[in-house]
């Protein structure tokens, strides 16, 4: 299967002065979907972003590998310019930016790719495009827009923050057709990585993946088939999962490991 | 202005401060002759490819209409690409002093008695390039030059001269940088001649060291439908770089665009202004500075606007960015009227904190934060400085295409987790 193009390696992270994650490990390898469930301030945003490298979320323990380096001390340009991107769950408004700025600047650095007017028709985003950066955005749009700049960056490792939050059943298609796009999961070309986190599971009916994660707590107490998981977590809700035999309710004690071993 | 006038005026100002930035002691700068074998020598080094590329230079000339590389106080390479054979002219400017269009021309736009470095300059030159665009030659690739100083305490005093004739256009790109000395003293005379209906981009980069003085002395002069473009970006830490240029818009409806993005890192001190002098009917001018205060810097951002006639227009932006507690921006934007009730002058200053998160989400893009932070305008500006102009024009980073191999399908269902039990059952 090759290396694996994300590892994070025993990861502690703090938000500010606030301890989140608590020896978070997984590995995705090349062509692998990820989802990351759990309840809210679980830690699932503070795990992306420190894979992202954005600041405010301090390392204090552990390594996040990507494609066999170790990017732990990498600022975020430097992330996203060797393949990593991170599709924001609430992205901020950047005055002065327009969309079509951004996506130029993008295509000029990388060098080529498809065009803009290609990729914007792709996720329907043609009219966000001379607009200020997510300035007045609806749910559906800010996604969209979203998925619109990691289609231009074309990264190794797509990292999706509840993709289909605040977004309507149609947008949720369009927003799953351009993840698919992205991801290499239709038509020729090769399999991206992803990592994506989820709340409602609607995106996985869009985007099949491979493998998923809970996270509870700041810690990784299970793995499984991600629909098997959801449906388990539907059924007795996360409270289930800290007293599932499987599982640990240990993990919320620093030191000791799950029961259910996560790999 | 004869030979022997020109020595005169400038031996009579050999000790004559400039009116802004640190006052130097030339005595401890050095012009040395005996210093081009060893400029030849590392001319052949790969670590001066890679610092001339660090300022835009990029020395194998892939994509370039012609190429000047001066290492210390010599011409190392010097050539013309063979589309360009007869369209433009490429000459040091030791060796052309004879030349018609540069004698002509030489001293004319800057005076050699303006402060101690100029007269540095006219008393002991070392070098420079001339070029020359023929009339209506629009050159579709641009002209590259690098200025390098690889000896420690050297004084590098050069002289430029830049003729873009009737008709004509062209993109000069020139890149100053250091290649292994620590200091030293760059004093850069630069004159360029904008004719009718002509048009000159002018992308100047300084990547300097923190023992380095820059003082370049520049005087344009632009005339009828001319165009002048200037682009600016000081990279790094420098000792001190003083420079205030003067633009003569002097031919009807001529034109000019400044943008400069300053870094201040590390104890850098940076005086750097222009002026503007509007003279033809229909004349305008646009500047826009970005200031980026790091570390100890001290930076005085400065510039003036003069209306000489009624018809004309000019703006000046200047926004700063203090992102250290010791640094300090100084922004001093002036207009000057004189008689002329018709002109229209503005300008607006700001210094203003980072929007941090902005930043933030832009670096998750890919874009470095010093090309962010000074690429953001406020909400209040009506003009966007280009994001591309806060970044050297150097060939595609490699960096972008790393980690992108192929990867292996995987399959349409899905579960492919390695070492992965089965889901959990209760």
């Amino acid at each position: 299967m090759g290396e694996p193009v994300l590892e994070v390696r025993d990861l502690s992270v703090s938000a500010g002065e606030r301890p989140v994650l608590s020896g978070v490990s997984l590995s995705i390898l090349p062509g692998e979907v990820h989802v990351l469930l759990g309840p809210n301030g679980g830690g699932k945003t503070t795990l992306l972003m420190a894979v992202m490298g954005m600041p405010g979320y301090r390392v204090t323990g552990g390594r996040v590998i990507f494609s066999g380096e170790d990017v732990t001390g990498l600022p975020a340009d430097e992330r996203a310019r060797r393949g990593i991107a991170l599709s924001f769950q609430r992205p901020p408004a950047v005055r002065g930016v327009t969309a079509r700025t951004l996506l130029g600047e993008i295509a000029r650095r990388r060098g080529g790719g498809p065009s803009v007017a290609e990729l914007s028709a792709a996720v329907g985003t043609d009219a966000l495009l001379d607009r200020d950066l997510n300035v007045g955005l609806s749910g559906g749009e800010v996604k969209r827009s979203e998925l619109l700049q990691l289609l231009a960056l074309d990264p190794a490792l797509a990292l999706f923050d509840e993709p289909e939050s605040g977004v309507d059943l149609d947008s949720i298609a369009v927003v799953g057709a351009g993840m698919r796009r992205l991801l290499g999961r239709e038509g020729g070309g090769s399999c991206k990585a992803a990592l994506i986190v989820t709340h409602t599971g609607h995106i996985l009916r869009e985007v099949p993946a491979d493998c998923g994660h809970v996270l509870v707590r700041g810690r990784i107490i299970c793995r499984g088939e991600p629909r098997a998981l959801f449906e388990d977590i539907r059924a007795h809700g996360y409270e289930g999962c800290l007293t599932c035999p499987r599982c640990s309710h240990a993990a919320v004690e620093p030191g000791r490991e799950p029961v259910g071993k996560a790999r | 202005m004869t030979g022997e006038e020109l020595l005169r005026r400038a031996a009579a100002a050999r000790a004559r401060p400039a009116a802004f930035g640190p006052d130097l002691d030339l005595a401890t700068f050095h012009v040395d002759e005996r210093v081009r074998e060893k400029a030849e020598r590392a001319a052949r080094e790969r670590q001066m490819r890679e610092a001339a590329l660090g300022v835009g230079v990029d020395l194998a000339a892939e994509g370039r209409a012609g190429t000047f590389l001066q290492v210390d106080q010599s011409v190392v390479a010097r050539r013309v690409g063979e589309r360009f054979a007869g369209r433009v002219e490429v000459l040091p400017t030791l060796e052309a002093l004879e030349t018609p269009w540069v004698a002509e021309r030489l001293w004319s736009l800057v005076a050699p008695d303006a402060d101690k470095y100029t007269a540095a300059a006219a008393l002991a030159p070392t070098g420079g390039y001339c070029l020359r665009v023929l009339p209506g030659e629009r050159l579709e690739e641009p002209l590259q030059a690098c200025l390098l100083i690889a000896e420690t305490a050297l004084s590098q005093n050069l002289h430029n001269v830049v003729v873009v004739e009737e008709g004509a256009a062209a993109h000069v790109i020139t890149g100053c940088s250091v290649h292994r000395a620590s200091g030293g003293l760059h004093i850069g005379v630069s004159e360029f001649f904008v004719a009718r209906g002509a048009s000159l981009t002018f992308t100047m980069i300084h990547r300097w060291a923190p023992g380095l003085h820059a003082r370049p002395r520049t005087g344009v002069v632009v005339d009828d439908g001319g165009t002048y473009v200037s682009n600016y970006l000081l990279l790094g830490e420098v000792a001190s770089l003083q420079m205030y240029p003067v633009t003569r818009l002097r031919g009807r409806d001529a034109r000019a665009r400044f943008q400069a993005v300053l870094c201040g890192r590390g104890d850098s001190v940076i005086d750097v202004g222009g002026r503007v002098v509007h003279e033809g009917e229909g004349s305008a001018s646009e500047t826009i500075t970005r200031t980026l205060g790091a570390d100890r810097s001290r930076t005085w951002a400065r510039g003036q606007l003069v209306a000489r006639t009624n018809r004309c227009r000019a703006r000046l932006e200047c926004r700063g960015m203090l992102v250290s507690p010791e640094a300090s921006i100084v922004a001093i934007p002036e207009l000057e009227a004189d008689g002329v009730p018709q002109a229209e002058l503005s300008h607006e200053a700001a210094i203003s904190p980072i929007a941090e998160e902005e930043v933030a989400y832009l670096m998750a893009r890919g874009l470095a934060r010093e090309i962010v932070s000074l690429a953001l305008p406020s909400p209040s500006w009506t003009t966007r400085l280009p994001m591309s102009i806060t970044e050297s024009p150097r060939p595609q980073s490699t960096a972008w295409k790393r980690a992108r191999a192929p990867a292996p399908r995987s399959s349409a269902s899905g579960y492919i987790c390695r070492e992965a039990t089965s889901p959990r059952s209760r």
